[in-house]
């Protein structure tokens, strides 16, 4: 473990980074994370992940028959709606 | 709101600082919503709204893809998925003579379907939001701390099928914000509305789910290494 000079362990560095990256300040100025290298391929792990994301998942397509299926729930639903 | 591939992509590149991907929708970075092939022409919707079959079938087939996808990526299971699709369009049905343009039609049925999908997990029980021991009841210490001695890391690149994996094998609530915030661009505070729920419990949960994305990352490359 490894400790800044405001004696900060990695423990409490980690607890504390989710609010430091939503804040939107730059952690990578962080202190501790000058003095640490585990914690700074923590945030570049993290970085590369959030990065990765934007390209995940290509739109996929649904079954052909998905459309039959709706027009038929459609058509269920407008009948019952019709008064008799 | 939601971001487009692009929109994103061109964040991406003007950002600056390695942290600037992670914050994501809090640097207030402008988003566009949909590609404009996805906009269909006013005509198109004026006619669905008046109730035309053939104009709401058009407005199907433009966003069918898309809406799918979005349930796909949320349910992580492709019969669900359709299920729910089918659902938002139904809605979409019913609720059509309603829409006023006061935003993109695209973004208003984005949001319709999230809607879908958030009842759906509801109504199967899930906590939505923030209930991490309820999903998570083995994990006593969190995701992915990573206290000690320097270990493997990602090195700055990721294999797809590897994330999507592990994405799909995420807890469903995680799943659901990381989806929502990394993939689809939604603010903290959109999410929050959404899922009825804090900002700072959506923050954090995002932080988990990305915590968590790593440790299976690593473990998938342990795996490859060992062979």
């Amino acid at each position: 473990m490894t400790e800044d000079r405001n004696n900060r362990t990695c423990q409490e560095f980690q607890e504390h980074l989710a609010d430091l990256i939503a804040s939107g300040e730059n952690v990578s100025n962080n202190p501790h994370l000058q003095t640490c290298a585990n914690c700074r391929a923590l945030l570049a792990d993290l970085e590369t992940i959030a990065e990765a994301a934007r390209q995940l998942f290509p739109i996929e397509q649904p079954k052909e028959d998905l459309w039959d299926r709706i027009e038929l729930a459609i058509q269920k639903e407008e009948g019952s709606a019709r008064p008799d | 709101m939601p971001r487009s591939n692009s929109a994103k992509n061109s964040s991406s590149t003007s950002e600056s600082g390695p942290t600037a991907s992670l914050v994501g929708a809090a640097d207030g970075a402008a988003r566009t919503i949909m590609p404009s092939s996805n906009s269909p022409d006013a005509n198109t919707l004026a006619l669905a709204q008046a109730g035309d079959h053939h104009a709401f079938a058009q407005l199907y087939s433009i966003h069918k893809r898309r809406i799918y996808s979005l349930c796909l990526r949320m349910v992580g299971n492709a019969a669900e998925a359709e299920d729910l699709t089918q659902e938002a369009f139904l809605q979409l049905h019913r609720k059509i003579a309603t829409f006023r343009g006061d935003s993109a039609f695209s973004t208003w049925l984005h949001r319709l379907a999230i809607n879908v999908v958030l009842m759906h997990l509801r109504k199967k029980g899930l906590p939505v939001m923030s209930l991490d021991e309820a999903m998570e009841p083995s994990h006593d210490d969190g995701p992915g701390r990573s206290f000690g001695a320097p270990d493997l890391s990602l090195s700055g690149s990721i294999d797809r099928l590897a994330l999507e994996r592990a994405v799909a094998e995420l807890p469903a609530g995680y799943r659901l914000i990381f989806v929502l915030h990394d993939v689809e661009g939604y603010e903290h505070n959109e999410i929050a509305g959404m899922l009825d729920c804090s900002i700072g419990n959506s923050k954090s949960q995002l932080h988990k789910a990305r915590l968590k994305l790593r440790d299976a990352l690593r473990t998938s490359l342990q795996k490859e290494g060992q062979q």
